[in-house]
């Protein structure tokens, strides 16, 4: 990594590379590459933590009344004995979720990838606003310190799930929690200020610094994703920093916005949090949807089928999260009507979904299929995000909802969405541009052995969710046998636990292929999948600046097996008589 | 003269957005700010339709004719910005000089004025909490002189809650508009700008119009209204 | 077990469930579709030795069928989902002639107010539970609900209820029980330390039952 950053960077800025130093070009770096190799391994550790919080969790539930093994390191006020109390048992189920939503999987898939692919693949030198760009790695940082702080103050961390409901997160005296409440509030609020900055720059790059050649429609499809995602990021996250804003004045300056008392309301709180919280979870969606398209082109070795279609489909997803936000409050007491309303915007964002699902299995008809580790999780992705859609069916009916809302059904879509989805397409990415960010490759045997075990104990631990929320087993309860309906359920649920634990156990492997593999893995060539994008045409890693002249872009994104040419790829700055495009113009300022 | 190079969009590019770089990135992240306003006063107009008695008449609580001249003064500091601009663009670099001199000076006192409002709305009893038990605001509101619909001054709590927060977050953003127009004055003092690049000119030109529009929203439905 | 819903004790649902197994039945379909598909295709096209993948870039007509199949499907179950939704939780769904009761819910119990033997509310004979519910069978009950503290949420799984209660507001729900018997009502919105203990228990009681328990409660009051 370090000697092809010292080499001549892209555009003759010879200077800079040499002059910098350590700690300009490592930790204070405006490079995006770097910056989206540091959120990678900020959010591994926090994909970590959240899953260790997890793990308590279903120890809780699968084990009741024993020690969690090493628990009795915990302090008295979260786990006496290692049991974990009632009260700890409401955080961690809060902080599970807002450490994996906020601080894994969207800095994995928006903070990684649109740091790392974007510029490389629009064939740019770097983001529009390479300053702004460490701006943002570098108060995510402290937000997630914060977050963490959290844990250790008087009260404990936030108990109000991560949704946050008010007024049980506006008053003190309902949870029991005050400082944790207002630490996870200002955490999420600097941490929205990183992702904005960060929309602003992903949104400026891709309008203004596409290399020549690269006409909307030839990005490709990652881009597209990562594109849509940050104009949803700039318009939802706003709408959290100022409710967030609001629910702070109200558990510190005595404001009323969701107080009953004070004239407020709390349903307010929840039309705001879900205003943004739905476009929320397209961001958490939309990117992994675009690398694997990536990737399934590439593993299938054809042209993504639909292509047009694929990118409406990301728009009109995007679109429609913005008039769903109610179905998650089909039960709160709101309007009836409006229940109505939102059940057929619901119901519809089905299809775009659907568009996809079969035009991904459309790039895989007929292709030569190449079972790399990327390929497997991409395909794992399309299986398992299905099931969480179809899930989502249920729930969208606003009479079934009335039975499954709060119950396990719903947590059993959220993860086959987030972990089958998300989480899955995540490995698939890491894995896929692991050469181009350092050099080497990770070991394919072990992929598949982490690929393999993951995809089974994730569908262990998640699938029989789905029964025992049918069955009614409500969500965020921290000892379900106090109810005589749900006691049969014990033996489900011990089951899910010993999924879940070798569902945690597994990802070591991943972990460790990853950091293994930095020193000992196979050296990467520019081009280790024969795959069209642009980042393959550089070195692995690329040099600071990326190219050393600007290429000039021939073809669509994904032409693989072109009876063009021999081989079955065909680089999209490829110029057809045999030699690789160069600019056309000379390089301008 | 023709804009410089410099003030298009990037050479050597597929065509985008066919502005400069750092004047996009504004008008996106002004985008997010608009979000971030629309929460804050859609909550507004949401708490004061289900609640209309617990917030006060125009004018009872708050001191219009004080606020207007500061509306008065905010629309200013805007033309003195879009002056500053055109002179920047006509190559008459003293005249920006003292038109941004200008905006800055005028911004800072529609800030001073804010400030001034505030502590004597609150030694009235108006707190973001609502009215303080006790104050000469709350014997007004038991008198029943404050147009509130509500018999009990405690539950005008959002009306507090909501001004203090709209006008407080936009004041924030005026003094970061204040601090950024201070450094762009500096930097055109010392000549920094040319009239083939004064992109920091037009980008910051740009915000200010934003944060004066939004003012000029809040005055109307928290003040006229 | 599994996908079967438990047994369930209240008129409408019957209506709930069929949309549920309506909704199992449209998904489980397209589930074989997709995972079979998938798994098929992994078979039949895996890459052989100087294979070469079909150069195509999508076929409108296939992207036509199933953009239309899904919609269609979607549009269907949502005007079906409609009328169901109108009838438990509408604005005029409440059957004229249901009992009404009152509910106040606090950290971490449920206060019932029954009408009591006028079959009025706000009377002077209105009897107030804790964690109990008693109803008669085969009689439309209405109960308003009030919450003392944080939202919670009346979930009786057995009759197909659910509804937030939400301070600050009035929040309604109505349900017809069909069978005698015990049923258990839990809290199924996070409302702080006790949410995992906040159950109660719902008695359907037969016609005769039913104005028993009410008169032995009038008794008891008038002992104290």
């Amino acid at each position: 990594m370090a000697t092809a950053a010292l080499a001549h960077d892209a555009a003759g800025h010879h200077g800079d590379a040499h002059e910098l130093s350590f700690i300009r070009k490592y930790i204070f770096s405006t490079d995006h590459k770097i910056i989206g190799i540091q959120f990678l391994l900020m959010s591994l550790i926090f994909l970590g933590i959240g899953g260790f919080a997890a793990m308590m969790i279903r120890w809780q539930l699968g084990f009741p009344g024993e020690a969690f093994p090493g628990g009795a390191l915990l302090p008295e006020t979260m786990a006496p004995g290692g049991i974990v109390l009632p009260e700890f048992y409401n955080s961690l189920v809060t902080m599970h979720g807002t450490l994996m939503v906020f601080f894994a999987v969207m800095p994995l898939l928006v903070g990684v990838f649109g740091n790392f692919l974007i510029p490389l693949k629009i064939g740019a030198p770097d983001m529009a606003f390479p300053r702004l760009n460490m701006w943002s790695f570098w108060i995510a940082v402290p937000a997630g310190i914060l977050m963490m702080a959290g844990f250790f103050v008087e009260g404990g961390h936030a108990a109000a799930g991560w949704t946050s409901y008010a007024p049980l997160s506006a008053i003190g005296e309902y949870s029991g929690v005050y400082t944790g409440q207002q630490i996870w509030l200002l955490s999420l609020a600097m941490l929205g200020l990183s992702s904005i900055l960060g929309a602003t720059n992903y949104i400026t790059t891709v309008v203004n610094l596409r290399a020549p050649g690269m006409g909307w429609f030839r990005l490709p499809l990652s881009i597209w994703a990562l594109f849509v995602t940050a104009i949803l990021v700039l318009l939802a996250i706003p709408i959290l920093s100022g409710a967030a804003i609001m629910l702070f004045f109200d558990q510190t300056i005595g404001t009323h916005f969701f107080d009953a008392t004070g004239g407020g309301q709390p349903l307010l709180w929840q039309h705001l949090f879900w205003y943004f919280g739905h476009p929320e979870v397209y961001i958490l969606i939309l990117p992994a949807m675009g690398v694997v398209s990536d990737i399934i082109a590439n593993g299938s070795r054809k042209p993504i089928f639909g292509y047009h279609s694929m990118v409406y489909a990301i728009i009109a997803i995007a679109f429609l999260g913005w008039i769903v936000w109610g179905h998650h409050m089909f039960q709160s007491g709101m309007n009836p009507s409006l229940g109505m309303t939102f059940m057929i915007s619901t119901l519809l964002i089905a299809v775009p979904s659907a568009i996809k699902t079969f035009n991904w299995m459309g790039t895989m008809w007929r292709g030569q299929l190449n079972f790399h580790v990327p390929m497997l999780h991409a395909i794992t992705f399309v299986s398992m995000f299905v099931i969480g859609g179809l899930s989502g069916v249920f729930m969208a009916s606003t009479p079934v909802d009335i039975y499954i809302h709060d119950t396990y059904f719903i947590v059993a879509h959220i993860h086959y969405v987030l972990f089958g989805g998300s989480l899955f397409a995540i490995y698939a990415a890491v894995t896929f541009w692991y050469p181009k960010m350092f050099g080497r490759l990770m070991d394919p045997f072990w992929g598949k052995v982490h690929w393999i075990l993951t995809l089974i104990a994730f569908n262990v631990t998640f699938f029989p969710m789905h029964t025992i929320g049918a069955q009614g087993h409500m969500r965020r309860i921290y000892d379900p046998n106090q109810y005589e309906f749900l006691q049969p359920l014990q033996g489900t649920n011990t089951l899910i636990t010993i999924g879940a634990l070798v569902l945690f156990g597994s990802q070591f492997i991943f972990i460790l292929n990853f950091v293994i593999s930095w020193f000992t893995g196979a050296k990467a060539s520019a081009n280790p999948w024969d795959d069209n994008g642009l980042e393959w045409t550089v070195p692995s890693p690329p040099p600071h600046g990326n190219f050393a002249t600007v290429p000039n872009v021939y073809h669509a994104p994904y032409e693989f097996s072109s009876p063009l040419v021999e081989e079955d790829f065909l680089p999209q700055n490829r110029k057809l008589d045999g030699t690789v495009g160069s600019a056309d113009t000379p390089a301008a300022g | 003269m023709a804009h410089a190079a410099v003030m298009t969009t990037p050479a050597n590019r597929e065509l985008g957005a066919g502005v400069y770089n750092e004047k996009l990135g504004m008008w996106v992240f002004l985008g997010s700010e608009v979000m971030f306003f629309t929460a804050l006063i859609g909550s507004y107009i949401i708490l004061r339709f289900a609640n209309p008695g617990a917030f006060g008449a125009p004018g009872q609580v708050l001191n219009v004719p004080v606020t207007a001249v500061n509306t008065f003064l905010l629309i200013c500091s805007s033309v003195t910005m879009v002056k500053a601009f055109a002179a920047a663009h006509d190559g008459e670099m003293q005249k920006m000089k003292y038109y941004l001199l200008a905006t800055t000076i005028i911004g800072a006192a529609f800030v001073g004025v804010q400030v001034y409002e505030y502590t004597h709305l609150i030694h009235e009893g108006f707190l973001p909490s609502g009215i303080r038990p006790g104050s000469h605001l709350a014997e007004l509101a038991e008198a029943g002189q404050l147009g509130l619909g509500v018999a009990d001054p405690g539950v005008a709590g959002v009306y507090g809650s909501s001004f203090y927060t709209m006008t407080g977050f936009h004041g924030f953003h005026v003094t970061c508009g204040v601090i950024c127009m201070s450094f762009v004055t500096i930097k055109a003092f010392r000549g920094g700008y040319t009239q083939a690049d004064h992109r920091g000119i037009e980008v910051v030109g740009l915000y200010w119009h934003f944060v004066d529009l939004v003012w000029i929203i809040l005055f109307t439905i928290v003040y006229l209204i | 077990m599994g996908w079967l819903l438990p047994p369930s004790a209240s008129t409408y649902a019957g209506d709930i469930d069929f949309l549920y197994y309506l909704i199992l039945v449209i998904t489980g379909i397209a589930f074989v579709i997709v995972e079979v598909g998938i798994l098929w295709f992994v078979v039949r096209y895996r890459a052989r030795p100087g294979g070469r993948a079909e150069y195509t870039h999508g076929n409108m007509r296939a992207e036509v069928i199933w953009t239309a199949i899904p919609a269609v499907t979607v549009v269907a179950l949502g005007i079906m989902s409609a009328g169901v939704w109108n009838d438990v939780k509408g604005r005029h769904s409440v059957p004229d002639d249901a009992l009404a009761y009152g509910l106040h819910a606090q950290q971490f119990e449920w206060h019932f107010t029954h009408p009591g033997a006028d079959g009025q509310l706000d009377t002077s004979d209105d009897i107030t539970v804790r964690n109990q519910l008693h109803v008669p069978v085969n009689r439309p009950v209405w109960i308003r609900m009030r919450s003392e503290d944080v939202i919670h949420s009346f979930f009786v799984p057995a009759f197909r209820v659910k509804q937030d209660v939400v301070p600050g507001m009035v929040t309604q729900v109505w349900f017809e029980a069909t069978e005698t018997g015990e049923f258990e009502i839990a809290c199924a919105e996070l409302c702080g330390l006790g949410h995992y203990r906040m159950g109660a228990t719902v008695t359907v009681h037969s016609a005769e039952d039913f104005n028993a328990w009410v008169a032995a409660q009038a008794l008891a009051a008038q002992a104290q």
